[in-house]
């Protein structure tokens, strides 16, 4: 691959194939595009910039150095490492090991996250579609994703019976994809 | 819904890692041989990639693309191997490989030789068994053999049934010796009495002009305990229950 700059309206697919072909082009490339959600998840989830760019760093890092942790058949890119800047993050919260083998997580969604204008509707949906839920629904929401916090901890933070929080969390997912698909 | 519904909640917590415990265990059990609820939990964790938006808005320092372009210079990474002009390599590969074949080959066939012995002597092991097997099993079934029953002197000679029974192979012998005949379109019939439940048809006979017959491994569910052994008057086709009054009855000794 030579040093030229790779442009903003390449695909996914592109961008890795030349990260697999060992371009940093394409690594700034991949950077330029994803960058800004993987570093808000992990921001959101610890609380700390340094921590949160130490978690961008690996999950970059991670992908430079095993292109084939991600299998492009399986799903998105944009999506696949959101959920696993969330996953490290929550490891980091939680000061535990990773637990979770990033190559196993498998995340297949509809929607397009590669173009910039792709990605703002999108944010602007999820934005809209969880402040129209319950406030209670939110929270067991962004209590299970943002803090990790398992079903029990949540029905025992909020008071609630396991079975509500299960179809509070359940129900809002759904609501979610419902909003991004149409 | 494509996806079970008993693991429809625990699907969604499973995606955002919420579910734990013993229902944590079941779920991932399930989904080992389940391919609609992998799908729809591949689907749960699109779900939650969108979670993350509503996280958008920070962006990351400028010095973190500077620091992440130079880690990334630290560690460059070669082209793939592909990418080489492999046919220069090609002679060097081929006689490797046939090298390898070689080896491969020979040890097979040492491999090879020592099994086919070990079969040979494992099937004359066997060959010598079922002879044996064969020898009982002709004796105890011969039409011109002698069959007799001893009795305490002077008494007249009784029928007399004799079972023999494996439970964990459902294997079943049965010799009858000084059995009455009986009218055309009638036979005894062998009943296996288990310890709990009706009993179970174990094979139909009709006795020879001597009185004597064998039933060898009749049909038998597996590995029934049997509390007794039963007789009954049958049409000559069987019956799946008694439908006379039992005859001869004996337990286990």
């Amino acid at each position: 691959m030579s040093g030229t700059e790779l442009k903003g309206d390449l695909t996914d697919a592109a961008i890795l194939s030349a990260i697999s072909s060992g371009s940093e082009n394409g690594m700034a490339a991949l950077y330029d595009r994803y960058s800004a959600v993987v570093y808000s998840v992990a921001l959101r989830v610890l609380g700390d910039t340094g921590a949160a760019e130490d978690v961008l760093q690996e999950v970059f890092l991670q992908l430079w150095r095993n292109p084939k942790l991600f299998d492009p058949s399986r799903g998105g890119l944009g999506p696949w490492l959101a959920v696993v800047a969330r996953h490290r993050a929550i490891d980091g919260l939680r000061k535990r090991r990773p637990e979770t083998d990033i190559a196993d997580l498998v995340v297949s969604v509809e929607f397009d996250m590669a173009g910039d204008a792709e990605r703002a509707r999108a944010i602007e949906k999820v934005k809209d579609t969880l402040s129209s839920m319950s406030s209670v629904q939110r929270q067991a929401l962004e209590l299970a994703y943002f803090e990790g916090l398992s079903h029990s901890e949540i029905a025992a933070r909020t008071g609630e019976p396991l079975g509500t929080i299960k179809t509070r969390i359940r129900s809002g997912l759904l609501a979610l994809r419902k909003a991004c698909t149409t | 819904m494509s996806v079970h519904e008993q693991f429809a909640a625990d699907l969604a917590l499973h995606a955002l890692g919420a579910l734990e415990g013993e229902e944590r265990l079941a779920l991932e059990e399930h989904l080992e041989d389940c391919a609609s609820c992998r799908r729809e939990l591949e689907q749960l964790r699109g779900d939650t990639a969108l979670l993350a938006l509503s996280a958008a808005g920070p962006a990351p320092p400028s010095r973190a693309r500077q620091r992440l372009l130079m880690a990334v210079s630290r560690e460059p990474r070669q082209a793939p191997v592909a990418k080489r002009r492999w046919w220069t390599l090609a002679p060097w590969v081929a006689a490797a490989a046939l090298a390898l074949a070689l080896v491969v080959v020979w040890v097979q066939k040492s491999d090879l030789e020592r099994r086919m012995a070990s079969f040979e002597r494992e099937s004359a092991r066997q060959l010598t068994e079922l002879q044996r097997a064969r020898e009982v099993v002709s004796t105890l079934t011969a039409t011109d053999a002698m069959r007799v029953t001893l009795v305490v002197a002077k008494a007249r000679p009784q029928p007399q049934g004799k079972a023999i029974y494996v439970r964990n192979r459902s294997s079943l012998i049965f010799l009858a010796s000084n059995f009455q005949q009986l009218p055309s379109k009638k036979a005894y019939e062998l009943w296996l009495i288990p310890a709990s439940g009706a009993p179970i048809p174990a094979g139909v006979f009709k006795p020879d002009l001597r009185g004597s017959a064998t039933v060898i491994n009749p049909p038998l569910p597996a590995g029934v305990e049997a509390k007794a052994f039963a007789i009954t008057v049958e049409p000559e086709s069987g019956s799946s229950q008694p439908t006379t009054p039992v005859l001869m009855i004996g337990t286990g000794e």
